[in-house]
């Protein structure tokens, strides 16, 4: 690498993702510690997984157009069926590979 | 172990881009290995080595860094839903378990908990399984780069929504929980049209678990 800090460079750069990442990883489990957990708090934090994956999955579908589309629901009905995480997600690949062949 | 391998064919897949990607950059293997294991965040790292110059400068790294802020910052409410597992636990265990949470290792932690499982060890077993997956594939990745065929074609790229999609189901908790996620849902949807970047899934995931928080009834 002939960058301007050499490899120490790439290793400040390596080590800033890692600090950041850990500090993000961390950060929300530490400040909760501060907070709290009233009735209300507890209530928002047993919604919290399911927003997350509700906000993370259903605009990747929409964005994704067919495929995408096709991957989430299928996999969401053979796990609703079989209970079988494994079998969901080659299921809801398999159905986004089929959408694009065709 | 068990709840960990569901994921493992598509973080493999994914490792072997990310590999491929830090050899195309310059990377060392060693710096390329020593960055799986440390940032283990395979999208940031992608976004980072997009904008991985040949002459690295300070600017760049506080770039990169905030890049990696912005782009994990879904890992920061995550990090907040722990709270109710691992703040029972010695706080030791917690720190050491959270440097493994990773989009896979927390899905599969909800659903456990939501099962009524509570071994930290079980969530280890699964953070080892993911990393040796990780590790194995962006190593693989970093010497086969050239290699690869377009894991679009199997769908692979869709593996992370499929497995998401997957878990939703464990965390269904009856129709009145599903009000906050169809307010979160339409948020995140009407976001990721008008910002640029992941803070959709900030924003959707937030007003979500308000709104579901307060539409949910006192238990007692």
């Amino acid at each position: 690498m002939n960058s301007e800090l050499g490899t120490f460079g790439t290793w400040m750069a390596i080590a800033a993702m890692a600090a950041v990442t850990y500090a993000i990883r961390a950060g929300g489990f530490w400040l909760m510690g501060y907070v709290p957990l009233t009735r209300r708090v507890r209530s928002i934090l047993n919604a919290l997984p399911g927003s997350v994956v509700v906000a993370v999955i259903l605009p990747l579908a929409v964005r994704g157009g067919t495929a995408a589309t096709a991957a989430v629901l299928t996999s969401l009905a053979v796990m609703a069926w079989r209970r079988n995480d494994l079998l969901a997600v080659v299921c809801g690949m398999g159905a986004a590979a089929l959408v694009r062949a065709l | 172990m068990r709840l960990g391998l569901a994921v493992t064919p598509g973080i493999m897949a994914f490792g072997l881009v990310v590999g491929a990607t830090a050899a195309r950059h310059g990377l060392s293997f060693v710096q390329s290995m020593v960055m799986n294991f440390l940032v283990c965040s395979g999208i940031a790292q992608l976004v980072a080595l997009e904008i991985w110059p040949a002459v690295l400068t300070w600017g760049v790294i506080v770039t990169i860094a905030l890049l990696t802020a912005v782009i994990g910052a879904r890992l920061f409410l995550m990090s907040v839903a722990m709270r109710q597992w691992f703040g029972q636990i010695p706080a030791w265990q917690a720190y050491a378990g959270l440097f493994f949470l990773t989009d896979a290792t927390w899905l599969i932690a909800m659903r456990y908990r939501a099962d009524g499982g509570g071994d930290v060890a079980v969530y280890f077993g699964a953070a080892a399984t993911i990393m040796a997956g990780w590790l194995a594939a962006t190593g693989i990745g970093f010497f086969a780069g050239g290699l690869i065929v377009d894991p679009a074609r199997y769908g692979f790229d869709l593996v992370m929504p499929a497995f998401f999609a997957a878990m939703l189901v464990p965390l269904w908790a009856g129709a009145r929980r599903a009000w906050g996620w169809i307010i979160g849902g339409i948020v995140a949807v009407a976001v990721e049209r008008l910002v640029p970047g992941w803070w959709f899934i900030v924003a959707g995931s937030i007003t979500g678990a308000v709104a579901g928080g307060y539409l949910d009834e006192p238990a007692e």
